[in-house]
């Protein structure tokens, strides 16, 4: 069978996000970091308005929001905010400011489901090589910084005294998520990078008794529902990003289904 | 020659002085333990002698080299994460199997080492803490609130377990307790704080000082005794005393 050209690069480009998301997810699943990812997601849309009127590097534009995004959030965490209600507003007014910001752009006719959802199809090389730096980058970070990250995961004071400094864990993490953010845009979106993170760690959950398995888990999670998704998506004519995020939501559910058998290790 | 000591120490959290010139020293094998009411500064004592917090005023001296073992107060692990109680053991540094087996054996845990963190109770994860704590033979332990959720015989037995580490090991030990009547029989020295120090020296002592005695009441010493009996003869009869639950439902 002769695999189409796009559709070779929109599965590496889904193989390449879960291999970041993975691991990345599952910290922002131990950390409670859900609505964090979402509100450091949604800033990308501001990002693109931003990359679109001043004709940047559509990357620069969102990695740099994003970035602004997960470091404010990060303070006022730190700084002990209420952060639910902080998150909300922030996640919400984020993504209306930039859904108003790209219709002010003048002359250009920009196709906003593309952002929000993701083109996982239209994936150029030059765009999968942009996604594999990132992700890879990311990925590296945390194989690097794993038992740190693990540490401070548990107890900043534990990690304190082990001579781990908590905020530069933080950092590496919020860095990390930003980075996915950016490169995630032309992948599934900005509404649905948050999911891509979230949903194959939960799911991974039940077949992991280590922090490493689970990471791995998620990853294989992940790539599974990369490669449903995009099947799906050619065989029904469905949206892609969408198509992936669904598959994967299906993985969690059976694996919610398996896990009286699994005995949640 | 102490192995920490505190010279002057004011620390400020937010808009608040929660702790104004508080000196302090422990020296090697001594079992010390600060008492007070919540809010008085006691976490926020040791972790600003563990270096977590930065005073604005004084200083604390250190032993070069020291090695601490540290029982944080709260450690909540989210029940997502997957985690035994040997990888756990093994955080930051790995560890070789067999020190992780000595360690569990020590604090009264052997052969926990498979089971997940999420799925111990509430002593065995105290235990879990204080194994890890242990790993590289610290000459000083720092323990905040060790035995919170504990029952009385927990706590009792949680306490004896650190006299008897403090035996076989030498170390010294620095407690934050407001579970007073278990724990003050079994320090050497009791420091009483508020915001400042009160009072500090042995237990009986402190038991006996005025600024105690207006921060607590006076039923703590007969609590005091009790405990001593139940100490002496290793039996159980913590419970019996009314006085003394009364006291700890007012503390808790």
């Amino acid at each position: 069978m002769m695999v189409e050209g796009f559709v070779l690069r929109a599965g590496l480009a889904g193989l390449a996000l879960v291999l970041a998301a993975g691991p990345l997810g599952c910290f922002v699943v131990w950390r409670r970091m859900a609505y964090f990812g979402d509100a450091t997601a949604h800033a990308a849309i501001l990002g693109v308005a931003l990359a679109l009127a001043f004709d940047l590097s559509l990357y620069a534009g969102t990695l740099a929001v994003a970035l602004a995004m997960a470091a404010t959030v990060s303070t006022l965490a730190g700084r002990g905010w209420a952060m639910d209600t902080t998150l909300g507003v922030l996640a919400h007014s984020a993504l209306a400011f930039g859904l108003v910001a790209v219709s002010f752009l003048p002359g250009v006719r920009v196709d906003l489901a593309a952002y929000l959802f993701g083109d996982i199809l239209a994936v150029r090389w030059s765009d999968l090589a942009a996604i594999a730096a990132g992700t890879g980058g990311v990925a590296a970070l945390i194989a690097w910084r794993w038992s740190a990250l693990l540490t401070a995961t548990l107890s900043e004071d534990l990690a304190h005294a082990a001579g781990i400094a908590p905020a530069r864990e933080r950092m590496a993490l919020t860095v990390a998520l930003a980075v996915v953010v950016a490169v995630a845009i032309k992948v599934v979106g900005a509404l649905l990078i948050a999911a891509m993170l979230i949903v194959p760690a939960a799911a991974a959950r039940a077949f992991a008794r280590s922090p490493e398995a689970m990471a791995a888990a998620a990853v294989a999670i992940g790539a599974a529902a990369v490669a449903a998704g995009l099947a799906a998506s050619l065989a029904l004519d469905t949206p892609a990003g969408p198509s992936i995020v669904a598959a994967a939501a299906l993985l969690f559910a059976l694996s919610v289904a398996l896990q009286p058998l699994l005995g949640r290790g | 020659m102490n192995l920490l000591a505190a010279e002057g120490l004011t620390v400020r959290l937010g808009a608040a002085t929660v702790l104004a010139g508080v000196d302090f020293r422990i020296a090697p094998g001594e079992i010390v333990t600060i008492v007070g009411p919540n809010g008085s500064g006691k976490s926020t004592l040791l972790r600003a002698l563990l270096g977590i917090l930065r005073p604005i005023a004084g200083r604390v001296l250190r032993r070069a080299g020291l090695r601490i073992g540290y029982v944080p107060q709260r450690l909540a692990i989210d029940p997502g994460l997957p985690l035994t109680v040997a990888r756990f053991l093994s955080l930051p540094r790995r560890q070789p199997a067999g020190r992780i087996a000595a360690a569990l054996a020590r604090s009264g845990i052997a052969g926990l080492g498979g089971r997940q963190m999420a799925g111990l109770s509430g002593g065995q994860f105290q235990r879990a803490l204080l194994a890890r704590a242990l790993l590289e033979t610290p000459e000083l332990l720092v323990l905040d609130e060790p035995t919170q959720g504990l029952d009385q015989p927990g706590q009792a037995d949680f306490y004896r377990l650190v006299e008897d580490l403090r035996r076989d090991l030498g170390c010294a030990v620095l407690m934050v307790s407001h579970d007073l009547h278990v724990v003050m029989a079994a320090s050497d020295r009791v420091v009483c704080l508020n915001g400042h120090v009160c009072c500090e020296g042995t237990p009986s002592v402190v038991a006996a000082a005025p600024a105690y005695r207006a921060l607590f009441g006076t039923g703590t010493g007969g609590a005091l005794a009790l405990y001593r009996h139940v100490h002496d003869h290793r039996h159980d009869h913590a419970r019996d005393g009314d006085g003394d639950r009364h006291h700890h439902a007012g503390e808790a």
